[in-house]
């Protein structure tokens, strides 16, 4: 017996709107206190009415885009009942049967193209079977010295905008979920409609988990969904269902119960990532019965085909189609365009400002991939505040490309460019030519000194002659170090040339 | 102090004295606050009544008018409000011992625009638990008495406001109308109430019952108190996604204007069985008036007014049951002192002592009209028929301006006489609820009274925003009668 991985996500991605979703309180995380960002409204307080924050929706609208959905020219609010302290109204305010947005997609690249042979990368289409707004609910704080103290809540986060997005069961693999989030999460930050910061609860997931497993006579029979609940961080997400699939590949081969049949019903766990494990949340099967039905408080959105496209000319190029355009545009690998789209919208932008300005897309990736991440990561900066600016570091690999300079010396430029900064010095392209001057920097193009210099080195090196020449092809590069200790600002690639001639004749 | 009668003053006289300092607000107030004190031990319309600072109110608007600073519209005049109303600092009961010690931390919409318009507040009146009954019985508080006989019901649920102004207690009273409780109660206790076009009051603060069909109105003991009244709480309210963008026209400026070419449509339907033969005649005798000055009278028909009760019963208890969800004794209102270990035995046993029968019937009723299995034959389908009742009005106002008909099928019953049999209480309503589920405005006024002497209402429904008609007609008949003269105490 074999068996596939059958995986759907359903997240909670909290708008980054300054205000409620139905009411004028803020949406900041954690202040000082508890309930004080907090009014009649979000407090359910009797007599107290909702009205739509427009922001929320328009946010909303932008990520749905982003997920390739459709947009609903008529969506309305829907009240989902149940009881608990953290719901102040007995009811959340959320969309049931008209989603403000529905059937969308999601490319998510699955494999590198260096683990398939270097050919094109795989690709899982996710579809995204809908994304809808509702409210956030508050937060109980239960006592938790085992004295059975009050249990407290906190409405500060209720009311909070959220977008639930459902995709359809179309992931194949715990790696392949966590990969989808990472790509799901990158968009959004680059949409600027979420901080995603899953620290404070800004992206949250719940995994429907189940294997189909193929049996000796080649039917196939689906194991029990398990859903699993508030994973609050990627590698947790990818940890609780590779537990799971163990679980119920274990579970299945013993029993053999499949889903629907009895014991085989929907269960809903947790994850306990001390233990690495799930934990039952519903022993038993209590289809709970939302009673959901339109909120008679609040009026249904219309919104029209020229004001969604309105939306969507305001949106940013998506991470997906900058990743291919970059690759395409300044001849990257597919590696470099993934590391510098993955890190995020600001790095992109500096990225392609730089490429464009300098004129070597190559360049400018080794660059931003390796020195300036290492500095920034040294100097603990982000690329907004780093004092590098793009036409700085523009100007500096403008001189490496036309000779003037060795990376080595524009290596030595920018670290001295940092100290300069640190001083308090502003940071030009001037400043560049200037350390250039004053440091002897700039390329030698007269041959002249060179070959004076090889002569010299090579009437010093009979050893080191004879090593080449008898087949040491290595030695040639201390005599080439010797020449660039004496000519500074030699072109390595020039020295080199001339010595071999030389050595040649 | 002068002799202020405020049992044979109209509306008009009162504000008109108020207004050339004739006499004080002080002194009104003063006045309403020892009717109350003498007669309401026997009605029971007030659950609370802060004299000392109805007093206060007063003497500053007193002191306003007296610099000659600009006043509102309703200066110095005392004005009852439902305790379904939130008033900021001070208990909103909305007549439930769940709410018993709630005080809200914020005006309800219509509670500052009756400050803006210099009203005086003069005490909270008593009502059906959330607003949810027909003759005022189902208050945790005690029954409210009519002031015409205390042996009846004054209606519901609007029962303290309706009572207070046949008693003259307040001259002017808010309530509520979900399927009734303005219209009804001010039928039963012969005086003028009013359930505006839904939308045009804000809901913002009115604790609600029903969403979809709660809307404020006024009660007074004349049509232009109705009309001053609902010009002072009417206008569109960012704080309601429901209230409506529409102007608000002067009412109590236009409502004295007759209408010419008036076209009146009687509904066959609310005259059919069930209808009490004195009321009938009465409203019969009303029409005639109408006709008398000039209006063209014919027959309507409403065809799905047949089961305005049952889908009321449905829209309006789905509504309720999650509208009610909240007081779970957990954030706010009454929480068992006993209740066992689990939070659901906290909530069970907090909101089986909190809530009275009668809420407990409805909210039951509409879990079950929402639950899986039973929405698309219960509250779905109430949907679907509810759209049937409003287009049955479409039709009806095409043909004519103004519908008038009974606003109960008979006069007040005597207190516990329907408690036992909940439909035939339900049916009290039969003529009211069909407005609530159209969304279209009603008035009552008082049209005669039974061999008994009690007060028989007259209802007047019209198209949607037409209150500025509806109030013309009222007042048209209303001058040419002298049932408002008619006063319930001494």
């Amino acid at each position: 017996m074999s068996y596939e991985i059958i995986i759907g996500l359903e997240i909670h991605v909290q708008l980054q709107t300054k205000t409620k979703i139905f009411c004028g309180c803020s949406t900041t995380f954690n202040p000082d206190h508890p309930n004080v960002q907090t009014c009649p409204v979000c407090l359910g307080l009797p007599g107290a009415l909702p009205v739509l924050n427009e922001h929320a929706y328009y946010l909303g609208v932008k990520t749905a885009l982003g997920l390739g959905c459709q947009i609903a020219p008529y969506t309305k609010w829907d009240r989902k009942q149940y009881f608990y302290p953290d719901l102040p109204k007995g009811y959340q305010i959320s969309q049931f049967d008209l989603p403000f947005s529905h059937h969308g997609q999601v490319d998510v690249v699955t494999g590198d193209s260096s683990a398939n042979g270097g050919n094109e990368p795989t690709v899982r289409r996710v579809r995204i079977l809908r994304a809808h707004l509702e409210e956030d609910a508050g937060k109980n704080m239960h006592d938790e010295s085992g004295r059975g103290r009050d249990s407290k809540v906190d409405l500060n986060r209720a009311g909070t905008p959220l977008v639930e997005i459902v995709t359809e069961p179309d992931l194949r693999s715990a790696d392949e979920a966590r990969r989808f989030l990472e790509e799901l999460r990158l968009m959004l930050t680059y949409l600027e409609v979420s901080d995603c910061n899953m620290q404070e609860g800004s992206l949250r997931c719940d995994a429907n988990v189940n294997l189909h497993v193929t049996q000796p006579d080649g039917t196939k029979v689906p194991t029990p969904i398990v859903e699993i609940k508030n994973l609050n961080s990627f590698r947790f997400t990818e940890q609780a269902i590779e537990y799971e699939v163990a679980r119920q590949w274990e579970s299945f081969q013993q029993t053999g119960i499949r889903m629907g049949a009895k014991g085989g019903h929907k269960r809903t766990v947790g994850f306990d990532p001390n233990r690495g494990s799930t934990y039952s949340l519903r022993e038993k099967e209590e289809a709970a019965d939302y009673r959901y039905f339109p909120d008679p408080d609040l009026v249904p959105v219309m919104t029209s085909v020229e004001k969604i496209n309105s939306i969507r000319a305001e949106m940013c190029e998506l991470p997906a189609t900058r990743r291919q355009r970059i690759l395409d545009e300044f001849q990257l690998s597919p590696y470099d365009a993934a590391v510098i789209i993955d890190q995020g919208r600001a790095v992109a932008d500096y990225f392609e400002e730089v490429a464009k300005t300098c004129g070597d897309g190559k360049q400018a990736a080794n660059w931003l991939t390796q020195d300036m991440q290492a500095a920034m990561k040294e100097r603990d900066e982000t690329i907004s505040n780093f004092p590098i600016r793009p036409h700085v570091l523009s100007a500096l690999l403008d001189r490496i490309n036309k000779k003037q300079i060795t990376i080595k010396s524009a290596r030595e430029v920018f670290t001295t460019l940092l100290e300069d900064a640190d001083s308090g010095h502003p940071l030009s392209a001037n400043r560049i030519d200037e350390l250039v001057k004053s440091r002897g920097l700039a390329i030698v193009q007269d041959t002249g000194p060179i070959e004076t210099a090889i002569a010299e080195v090579l009437s010093r090196n009979a050893k080191a002659i004879a090593d080449f020449k008898s087949g040491n092809e290595k030695a040639i590069g201390a005599l080439i170090g010797q020449v660039m200790k004496s000519v500074k600002g030699a072109d390595p690639q020039t020295v080199r040339e001339k010595l071999l001639a030389k050595l040649g004749e | 102090m002068r002799d202020i009668s405020l049992t044979t003053l109209t509306f008009a006289e009162l504000l008109g004295r108020l207004n050339s300092q004739e006499v004080t607000s002080v002194e009104v107030t003063t006045r309403c606050l020892e009717i109350i004190r003498r007669n309401d031990p026997s009605i029971h319309a007030f659950l609370n009544v802060d004299a000392d600072d109805a007093i206060k109110q007063a003497e500053a608007v007193d002191r306003k008018r007296a610099a000659g600073e600009p006043v509102g519209l309703l200066a110095g005049v005392p004005v009852a409000i439902k305790d379904v109303l939130c008033t900021k600092g001070q208990p909103t009961t909305c007549g439930s011992r769940m709410l018993k010690n709630y005080v809200p931390p914020y005006d309800a919409h219509a509670i500052t625009k009756l400050r803006q318009a210099d009203a005086i507040l003069i005490g909270k009146t008593n009502m059906d638990e959330f607003a949810m009954g027909s003759s005022g019985e189902n208050s945790a508080y005690g029954p409210t008495r009519n002031p015409w006989d205390l042996e009846r019901i004054p209606g519901g649920s609007s029962s303290g406001s309706a009572a207070a102004v046949a008693a003259r207690m307040s001259p002017l009273s808010l309530g509520s109308d979900t399927g009734g409780s303005i219209r009804q109660p001010a039928g039963l206790c012969g005086i003028v109430g009013m359930k505006p076009t839904y939308g045009r009051v804000s809901r913002y603060g009115l604790v609600a019952y029903a969403s979809s069909l709660d809307q404020i109105g006024p009660f007074a003991t004349d049509v232009q108190g109705a009309a001053t009244l609902l010009e002072a709480i009417s206008g569109h309210d960012p704080r309601d996604s429901t209230s409506v963008r529409q102007p608000v026209p002067a009412y109590s400026r236009s409502f004295d204007q007759p209408l010419a070419g008036l076209r009146i449509g009687v509904p066959v339907e609310h005259f059919a069985e069930g209808l009490d033969s004195e009321i009938e005649r009465a409203v019969r005798d009303a029409i005639a008036v109408y006709r008398s000055l000039g209006a063209e009278i014919k027959d309507v028909h409403l065809p799905h007014s047949k089961y305005a009760i049952a889908t009321y019963y449905l829209v309006a208890t789905s509504e309720a049951s999650s509208n009610l969800a909240r007081y779970d004794g957990v954030h706010y209102g009454h929480r068992a002192e006993e209740f066992g270990n689990s939070l659901v035995e906290m909530y069970e046993a907090s909101r089986a002592e909190g809530f009275g029968d009668e809420v407990k019937r409805r909210i039951m009723l509409g879990v079950f009209s929402l639950s899986a299995g039973y929405a698309d034959k219960y509250y779905s389908k109430a949907l679907q028929v509810r759209r049937l009742i409003r287009s049955d009005f479409d039709a009806a106002f095409e043909k004519v301006d103004v519908i008038a008909g009974p606003v109960t099928p008979t006069a007040a019953f005597k207190i516990g006489e329907k408690t036992s049999d909940p439909l035939a209480m339900y049916l009290s309503d039969i003529y009211t609820i069909s407005a609530n589920l159209a969304g279209i405005p009603g008035i009552s006024i008082p049209c005669g009274f039974t061999s008994s002497n009690l007060p028989i209402g007259l209802q007047l429904l019209a198209a949607p925003f037409e209150e500025d008609r509806l109030l013309r007609a009222a007042r048209m008949y209303e001058r040419e009668s002298d049932w408002s003269a008619h006063c319930a105490i001494e």
